[in-house]
């Protein structure tokens, strides 16, 4: 990657967001690679990487914007734009299909009202296709909040929907 | 007097109700005045059985399963705390036929310690694989891992000694030991596992790796779909570093290694080596092309040793019982043992760790009892979403890599994923090219473009007539031949494999008329 050249104003960013962002950079970006460190550290601290940081990240670490803007987009787990309250990691591979995951994929679209990759509208749920979760003895599989659930039906999602709205 | 009761940490057994069922049985134990001490283990692997609930007995662990919440004020009535009868009752762990006739060398321990206590994996010989390494010469080292026969896990099956060998004599200020911990195939778990139930042996793993090729410092990179591993590994690194297991001066030698964890973000692509090189220097996961190697130049342009999860946490065995005993399990190349992992619509599904030639048979009838849903078994992919569809008529073939290879499949990171007779082969096929798409790294064409045409080929041969069928089957293997010859990396190289062995074995699911629509 080639170093940015000095960039002489930043675009507007909320003071909230900015915070955030360099408290991350301050703490991480002297490591080698720093950049996907930083990236998890700003989606945890604030549920996405809003496209506003872009050049904040990309001034901090002496990278083009380009460079900073490829890297968030290229990786399916970072995000540009806010998620529901939680979000459904739904598992698609193969040995989810091969324990029904095609049918619990449409019910839960179904019962949602969304599709992949979608927010309900009360921004409750968003839903996010997953290739393994590696959890393929106990298929299908899904993940909420870093919770992993097995053996999933549409009886136990719709279980799990009940339980959760209390 | 305390008794100690084993409920398993596991990811996959957490997923099930493990940590309701702890809780439970620590309340239970409260409310009648009893000293339990429970002890979150990894797992055995019997997966159709978990959460699996063990008791230390003074003739040994007893296990009972599968245990849920509810199960629990009855295993107390049954005094199960004492090995007593109940319907969940599975024996001693030990002598259940599905774990005892296994050969477990890499996961000797999963299951059986507590897997934050670095005492209870020193007193499961624990660390005398590096003390051993550190009598010895590096030369040395990587020699006993290239006599030990050990081939790359990963699914690459690359001599790992031959890799080391390649980054020993690489002379350079820096290298590296990484990790790959981007376990992404489905139907794989093993390495998931071995972080889970034993992450100290892949720090030793890793740690020998460092004192035999000259490298300092090491990366796990780590999928981000594992966070119970992360927070294991987290742990484990802690511990280890507190204690000496890392650091400066490992162990007081004066020779230094240090570890840390990296997380991916979600890059199926990443688990390929070069691309996970890219990644962890904070680059999109991107191929590179080889050469260079990356055991010349890896990370950050140093030398770099970059081994799978499993390969690294059996060299800590090698260097402890010696090359030889590693080598006399298997058959033919293929030496050791290769843990299995058996998932999808199997009725046993878990962790199988056996030497090489086991058949295919043997392991889905043997140890998996057969579909879940009873019914018969159509298909079987072993090796990942690149990995060809077997049908039926070929269990009989040994698992060894040649063996494999000779039937046009792969062994890969030893995940088998079983399919009963309601399977659709070419949505199968369809996805697997769908898969190439949405994961392709984009750098080379033929796996970047080809895998879109091949959805849009296999959706045009299943909507179509007979001659429409015809002449786009002619496409789609024409298309297969370019991406396997033309692609830089092995997902857009191999991605063809599911679609042709569908194609070849299981024809009929193309050759199908369209339903009419209702009208």
């Amino acid at each position: 990657m080639k170093p940015a050249k000095a960039i002489a104003s930043l675009p507007p960013i909320d003071d909230r967001i900015r915070d955030a962002v360099l408290d991350v950079t301050a703490r991480l970006k002297d490591q080698p690679g720093a950049l996907l460190p930083i990236l998890h550290g700003v989606q945890n601290a604030l549920g996405y990487v809003p496209e506003e940081t872009i050049p904040l990240i990309a001034r901090e670490l002496n990278l083009s914007r380009a460079d900073v803007h490829g890297v968030v987009t290229f990786y399916h787990y970072f995000r540009t734009h806010p998620a529901g309250q939680r979000i459904i990691y739904l598992c698609r591979a193969e040995s989810c299909q091969s324990m029904g995951a095609a049918k619990l994929e449409q019910h839960v679209k179904q019962r949602l009202g969304v599709d992949f990759h979608q927010t309900t509208v009360d921004g409750t749920f968003t839903l996010e296709p997953v290739y393994c979760l590696g959890n393929c003895a106990c298929s299908p599989a899904m993940m909420v909040d870093g919770q992993l659930k097995g053996r999933m039906t549409p009886e136990s999602f719709d279980a799990w929907l009940l339980s959760e709205a209390k | 007097m305390s008794v100690t009761v084993y409920v398993p940490c596991d990811a996959s057994a957490v997923s099930l109700g493990a940590d309701a069922v702890a809780k439970a049985i620590e309340c239970e134990a409260g409310s009648r005045n009893l000293d339990v001490h429970i002890v979150r283990n990894g797992s055995r692997g019997l997966y159709w059985l978990e959460p699996m609930v063990e008791v230390a007995t003074p003739a040994g662990r007893v296990a009972y399963g599968p245990v849920q919440v509810t199960d629990v004020m009855g295993l107390f009535d049954a005094d199960f705390l004492h090995g007593g009868v109940d319907v969940l009752k599975l024996g001693l762990t030990e002598e259940i036929p599905w774990l005892k006739s296994q050969q477990r060398l890499t996961f000797a321990r999963v299951g059986v310690i507590d897997p934050r206590s670095l005492d209870d994996y020193l007193a499961h010989d624990g660390y005398r694989g590096l003390a051993a390494a550190l009598k010895m010469e590096p030369a040395a080292i990587v020699q006993a891992v290239t006599d030990s026969g050990l081939r790359g896990r990963g699914g690459a099956a690359f001599p790992a000694g031959i890799k080391w060998k390649t980054c020993l004599d690489a002379s350079a200020d820096q290298k590296y030991i990484v990790c790959n911990a981007d376990e992404g195939d489905s139907g794989t778990y093993s390495d998931r596992m071995i972080m889970e139930g034993d992450p100290f042996v892949l720090i030793e793993g890793m740690t020998i790796a460092g004192l035999a090729v000259g490298a300092t410092r090491g990366y796990i990179y780590l999928r981000v779909e594992y966070p119970h591993a992360q927070r294991a590994l987290q742990a484990a690194i802690d511990t280890a570093k507190a204690r000496s297991y890392l650091g400066d001066n490992i162990c007081g030698s004066g020779k230094a290694f240090h570890l840390e964890v990296r997380m991916g973000a979600g890059a199926y692509i990443c688990g390929e080596e070069t691309s996970l090189l890219e990644s962890l220097e904070g680059k999109r996961g991107q191929v590179r092309f080889k050469p260079p190697l990356p055991a010349i130049q890896g990370l950050f342009g140093k030398p770099t040793v970059i081994n799978n999860v499993i390969t690294l946490a059996t060299v800590s065995i090698i260097l402890d019982r010696g090359p030889a005993f590693y080598r006399d399990y298997g058959t033919g190349k293929s030496r050791g043992t290769l843990p299995l992992q058996l998932a999808g619509n199997v009725k046993q599904p878990g962790l199988v760790e056996r030497a090489f030639g086991l058949s295919l048979r043997e392991l889905i009838e043997g140890y998996g009892g057969g579909t879940a849903t009873g019914r018969p078994v159509r298909a079987v992919q072993v090796g990942g979403p690149l990995g060809a569809y077997i049908p039926a008529s070929q269990l009989d073939t040994p698992i060894d890599y040649e063996a494999f290879a000779a039937i046009g499949g792969m062994v890969g990171h030893g995940g088998v994923v079983v399919f009963d007779d309601t399977v659709d082969m070419a949505a199968q096929a369809r996805f697997a090219m769908e898969f190439c798409a949405i994961e392709s790294c984009g750098k080379c064409t033929p796996c970047r473009i080809g895998s879109t045409r091949g959805v849009e080929v296999i959706d045009r041969i299943v909507a179509g007539d007979a001659a429409e069928k015809a002449r786009n089957e002619v496409l789609l293997r024409d298309l297969c031949q370019t991406m396997v010859a033309g692609s830089l990396c092995a997902l857009g190289g191999m991605a063809p494999f599911p679609v042709l062995s569908a194609l070849d074995h299981f024809h009929e699911d193309f050759a199908r008329e369209k339903q009419q629509e209702p009208s």
